[in-house]
């Protein structure tokens, strides 16, 4: 048990020293990079709590995927910091408030009694050996959730859809080359072998 | 109470972690010796394709070269660039190799033989897999190099493209086996070479095999070193034992591949003449480690077949079949694996 506190507070505090970086540091790469950080302490401690098919689809979702997305764009462009520090006293009141708004209403729910709280709930127990966290995932969203699971794939198809759309450009004039003409070409199409007697250069 | 205790928690974590430690020294030093005599194995096994001799001066037959290699490039300078980023330049060929030693962890060697017999051990490989570009992607970029970044670049887009297709491949296996655990997989495929997945979902051994190859950015596919077109691309700035780093992550990640592929459809350890009565119960119709390291080894000599065999890809047509040719069979065919489980083609562990 004192090994698994440990192993907690030792991602915690990688996680929350990770997100403060996040947006503190002043090379976007690095942002990045740390955004990473968090994500993996994140699913270490999704790990603890037996959830081990979420814990591995977050890094392979987020980490090996979106993040690469991620850094591709940001190591592209070349963020010039100066710009996008202008303004920043103008705006700083409403940021404020905006903070204060979100942090008192996580703070209202946090301590509004009966409902949150270690009182609430039963203390949870380690489930058995055999328990799969995936099958049991899987069968919650094949039958109670199909409904919403389905949507949501919809809802997703008709993102990449848009995104499709929104980007595709027909220009015209554009010479394309057409992959399964190339596949199709035939050495006999367009090599034709001589056969003829070697020659002697003149004068020889 | 817990003050008695302490010394006792204190004393099996320090003999579980110690024996967890062996074991893993166990499983990484010969995967090393392994990485050093691939090299040696691949310059050979070419050699002999494009009839030539190979190395041979270096000791014996040219056995000893590998050694030779090792010391030059740890007794060589290493060179940083100027702007470069110095601390991503030195971590990057220690991310891209971590991952390619780290899914070693869940492999099964045989029935009893693994270290960590986790439940979702697909998944956590595909997650290891799909890390080791951050290796790529941070050295183009720290080198403060047009070739390395371009490099860099390309190894980005291949291997999220190709991820997905390797992702739907062992989607179909999964079906098949209905189990993560990838002990599970093996024992699903029991009973002899006709029983295993690359039978009924050959199209997608084919495509695992392709996009192995293309995570691990091997020719053909290895667009991000294209030494005709960007010198060697996201290692160009490396020199010394920084590049020997990157060059054992890669040869690491060419056996682990090696490694899945016979696991997940070529029955891991299981033997090929399992249930042939004219060999009783000798070893060869009995699965044991030899039969993994044997298709282990059939697999990576494919890997050095293809670069003898196969011109580097465009960057554009790698592309193109990366996500209009493999993504939609593989999409068919996890279908199809999911009829062939329901209509009782393929039982598992039939």
């Amino acid at each position: 048990m004192i090994v698994q506190e440990l192993i907690f507070y030792a991602f915690s505090l990688v996680m929350i020293f990770a997100a403060v970086a996040v947006i503190t540091v002043r090379n976007p790469v690095y942002a990045v990079l740390f955004l990473v950080l968090a994500f993996f302490s994140a699913a270490g401690i999704w790990m603890l709590l037996e959830a081990e098919f979420l814990a591995i689809i977050l890094i392979v979702v987020y980490v090996g995927a979106v993040m690469v997305l991620f850094l591709f764009v940001v190591m592209m462009l070349d963020i010039n910091l100066v710009p996008l520090k202008e303004g920043f006293i103008r705006y700083l009141p409403v940021a404020v408030l905006v903070a204060l708004a979100m942090a008192a209403e996580l703070l209202m729910v946090l301590w509004s009694k009966g409902r949150f709280g270690a009182e609430m709930f039963p203390v949870p127990m380690p489930n058995p050996a055999d328990y799969s966290n995936t099958r049991e995932l899987g069968e919650l969203l094949y039958t109670n959730y199909l409904l919403p699971f389905e949507i949501a794939g919809v809802v997703l198809l008709v993102a990449i859809l848009a995104a499709v759309a929104l980007t595709l450009r027909t220009r015209p004039g554009v010479r394309k080359q057409n992959p399964a003409e190339q596949v199709r070409a035939r050495r006999e199409e367009s090599v034709r072998l001589v056969k003829m007697k070697p020659e002697k250069p003149n004068g020889a | 109470m817990l003050e008695m205790l302490e010394p006792v928690i204190n004393w099996i974590t320090s003999t579980y972690i110690v024996w967890t430690l062996l074991k893993i020294l166990v499983i990484v030093v010969p995967l090393i010796t392994v990485v050093a005599f691939y090299t040696y194995f691949e310059r050979k096994v070419i050699g002999s394709m494009q009839v030539r001799v190979g190395p041979n001066r270096v000791g014996p037959l040219g056995l000893i070269q590998p050694f030779a290699d090792v010391f030059k490039l740890l007794l060589k300078e290493i060179i940083l660039p100027t702007n470069a980023n110095r601390f991503l330049f030195i971590i990057a060929p220690i991310i891209s190799l971590a991952p390619a030693f780290a899914a070693w962890a869940v492999v099964p060697f045989n029935d009893f033989l693994v270290l960590a017999d986790v439940d979702a051990g697909l998944i956590y490989v595909l997650a290891l897999t799909s890390l080791g570009v951050y290796g790529v992607i941070i050295a183009g970029w720290a080198s403060n190099s047009k070739y390395a970044f371009l490099g860099a670049m390309r190894a980005a887009a291949q291997t999220v493209s190709y991820e997905i297709a390797m992702g739907f491949a062992l989607v179909g296996v999964l079906i098949l086996a209905g189990s993560l655990n990838l002990r599970e997989i093996v024992l699903a495929q029991q009973g002899g070479i006709f029983d295993w997945y690359w039978l009924p979902l050959f199209p997608l051994f084919v495509i695992y095999m392709i996009s192995g190859l293309a995570e691990t950015n091997r020719a053909p596919f290895d667009m991000a070193e294209g030494e005709s077109e960007i010198v060697a691309g996201f290692h160009v700035e490396y020199s010394g034992s920084t590049f020997a780093v990157f060059f054992l992550a890669e040869y690491a990640n060419m056996i682990l591949i090696s490694g899945l592929s016979a696991i997940l459809f070529a029955g891991g350890w299981l033997s090929p003449f399992e249930g042939w009565p004219v060999l009783g119960d000798t070893w060869l119709a009995e699965g044991s480690i030899v039969w993994f390291l044997a298709k282990t080894v059939v697999f990576m000599f494919m890997f050095l077949w293809y670069r003898a065999t196969w011109p580097r890809y465009r960057y554009d047509q790698i592309m193109r079949l990366g996500w209009k040719v493999l993504i939609p069979i593989t999409l068919v065919w996890v279908m199809l694996a999911a009829l062939m489980t329901v209509l009782g083609i393929v039982v598992k562990g039939s």
